[in-house]
């Protein structure tokens, strides 16, 4: 089988180590060109590219399995079903969920999280109630969160952070009260790279009753994620930042805590029977996942998970320390730029500005010489204001990045440099 | 694909390094504020009008390269200009930095303006270089609420 092939290249024989050029020829669009040069595609925290496994499952599933899930006694629609299902399976090994019913499909993070807002806000968060989240949050783990303490009339409030990037834990234990319901929390930042502490977030978010949100849209692709060691009540996290297609993406809940809470949407797929006198929904994991879901991307997902399974998350972690270690050092000592985010638990991520030159025209720079990197406020404006930076550069890393792809990256802002004169 | 220097060209990195009226007008009648969400660039631009005329213009701010040699280089051109000359010069230069207007073939009013016409081999950077000009018109045009390029 082709996918058993390739997995099996990445591992290099009675060796611990990557074998990153083995890697690479999983990947067809890290060959391209981009203006004339060799792409180097230092955006991966935006999204990661997809290897040749994935894209032959997602062919695969169209030339010979597609059909719709759930709903038909014909072969197709019971082939498609079963890799439908056979794909959060996957998903609940990857993330060691104790059921494959607390495996909740969704279109990505950004849904896990507004699922959570309406469905466990609407029952469990009320006038004068709390939620907690931290001052490095994206977008999605703030704004659906603002809506809800808008709606209900409850407050948000924000773990402060130091200025390395690293949370401020111990001022969480005098925000916590009697009203807090939630503590929605990102696992690894997008904008600094911060590794937070959420083991030591949940014990003490639970010594007080309260439960805890993972955002894992960045932690998934990078550290081994146990969700019943971590003991977090809910995680959420994008396929397509782990190598998967875009529109799919998965919510974990405890059993416990998804039966507790209303549906989020109504429609078909989600309940067990209708009639104009009630509607009765239907059970876990189908009671939120309404109409027909991504088929193709949950099955993508799936063959995703298992190539990086296949390689190993603690060996492709070891890799990216190495080259976030070095991308520190090289980047980090040439004069004029300034690391942002500096915690000493990093992972991936490598934001920076520049004396004098806007990161807008960083980008510019480096795109014509091929080198993709992410210029702007990554989502997480209050993080920029923070800093007082109105945005930042980033380059941010994957298993299959070199170290030589850093160097080609350091020439480029050398060459920023000089047309800045 | 263009040589990069035709974007960062000299002038425009001098504008950038030292904009001109960078300044708050004390002055001025109108003030109207713009955004670029995109990369955060912001962007204060003071008026003052004497009648239908831009007798002083100023503007404060943060912003990449483009948008600033850009806002710099705008205030220089409208200075003085009449609020139809200046519509006609906002019409061009969007116009032109959008590649819907070729400076070297049609008859325009743009003079130095034209240095920027290297944006729009940059697609991503057209907003960049027309929040100036974006705010500007919404100052003509007296309107309260901020500018965004979204
Ligand atoms: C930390 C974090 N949370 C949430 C998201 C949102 O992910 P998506 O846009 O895939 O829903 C991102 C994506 O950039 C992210 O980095």
């Amino acid at each position: 089988m082709q996918a058993q092939h390739e997995i099996e290249n990445a591992m290099p024989a009675a060796s611990d180590k990557l074998n990153i050029e083995s890697i690479r020829r999983d990947f067809p669009i890290l060959n391209l060109k981009v203006h004339g040069r060799q792409l180097v595609y230092l955006d991966n925290a935006a999204t990661t590219q997809k290897p040749q496994v994935v894209l032959d499952a997602i062919q695969r599933y169209y030339t010979e399995q597609n059909s719709n899930v759930h709903r038909g006694v014909h072969y197709l629609s019971q082939l498609a079903t079963r890799e439908y299902e056979g794909a959060r399976v996957k998903i609940q090994r990857f993330i060691n969920a104790a059921e494959s019913h607390e495996v909740i499909f969704t279109h990505g993070a950004t849904e896990g999280i507004n699922l959570i807002a309406s469905s466990y806000g609407r029952k469990f968060v009320h006038e004068g109630d709390e939620v907690i989240i931290s001052a490095m949050e994206h977008h999605s783990n703030i704004v659906p969160w603002q809506m809800l303490c808008e709606q209900v009339g409850a407050k948000l409030r924000i773990i402060p952070i130091n200025e390395k990037g690293e949370l401020l834990i111990d001022d969480l234990e005098a925000m916590i009260n009697a009203r807090t319901r939630l503590i929605a929390l990102v696992h690894l930042s997008n904008a600094l790279g911060t590794i937070n502490p959420v083991k030591r977030v949940i014990d003490i978010a639970h010594s007080h009753d309260v439960p805890v949100l993972l955002d894992g849209a960045q932690a998934t692709s990078h550290l081994k994620i146990d969700v019943q060691e971590l003991d977090c009540d809910f995680y959420v996290f994008s396929g397509h930042k782990v190598c998967g297609p875009t529109g799919i993406g998965v919510l974990y809940g405890k059993s416990q805590w998804l039966e507790s809470m209303p549906p989020f949407m109504g429609g078909g797929d989600m309940i067990s029977s209708v009639s104009f006198e009630k509607t009765t929904y239907n059970s876990l994991p189908y009671k939120f996942e309404a109409g027909t879901p991504n088929i193709e991307g949950a099955i993508g997902l799936g063959v995703a998970l298992d190539y990086l399974t296949g390689i190993g998350i603690d060996r492709i972690a070891e890799y990216e320390n190495e080259l976030l270690d070095y991308a520190t050092e090289v980047i980090g000592s040439i004069p004029g730029v300034k690391l942002i985010g500096t915690a000493r638990e990093k992972s991936s991520v490598l934001s920076f500005t520049l004396e004098n030159i806007h990161p807008h025209d960083i980008g510019t720079i480096l795109d014509q010489e091929g080198i993709a990197i992410r210029a702007g406020h990554h989502c997480a404006q209050p993080v920029m204001k923070f800093f007082n930076v109105p945005a930042t550069a980033r380059a941010s890393f994957s298993f299959y990045n070199t170290k030589q792809e850093i160097d080609t990256l350091a020439e480029g802002i050398q060459r920023v440099i000089e047309v800045f004169g | 694909m263009s040589d990069i220097s035709e974007l960062y060209q000299q002038v425009i990195l001098d504008h950038n390094k030292k904009p001109r009226n960078f300044r708050k007008l004390e002055s001025a009648n109108r003030e109207q504020e713009g955004y670029n969400p995109l990369c955060g660039d912001q962007l204060t631009l003071y008026l003052e009008m004497d009648g239908k005329v831009i007798k002083d213009i100023g503007f404060q701010g943060s912003g990449c390269a483009i948008s600033k040699a850009s806002a710099s280089m705008m205030t220089a051109a409208v200075k003085g200009k009449t609020k139809d000359e200046a519509e006609v010069l906002f019409d061009e230069f969007h116009r032109m930095v959008k590649g819907e207007l070729d400076p070297e073939k049609e008859e325009n009013h743009l003079g130095r303006l034209t240095i920027l016409s290297g944006v729009r081999e940059y697609p991503a950077r057209v907003k960049c270089a027309s929040l100036s000009w974006h705010t500007l018109h919404a100052a003509l045009e007296n309107k309260d609420e901020a500018v965004s390029t979204e």
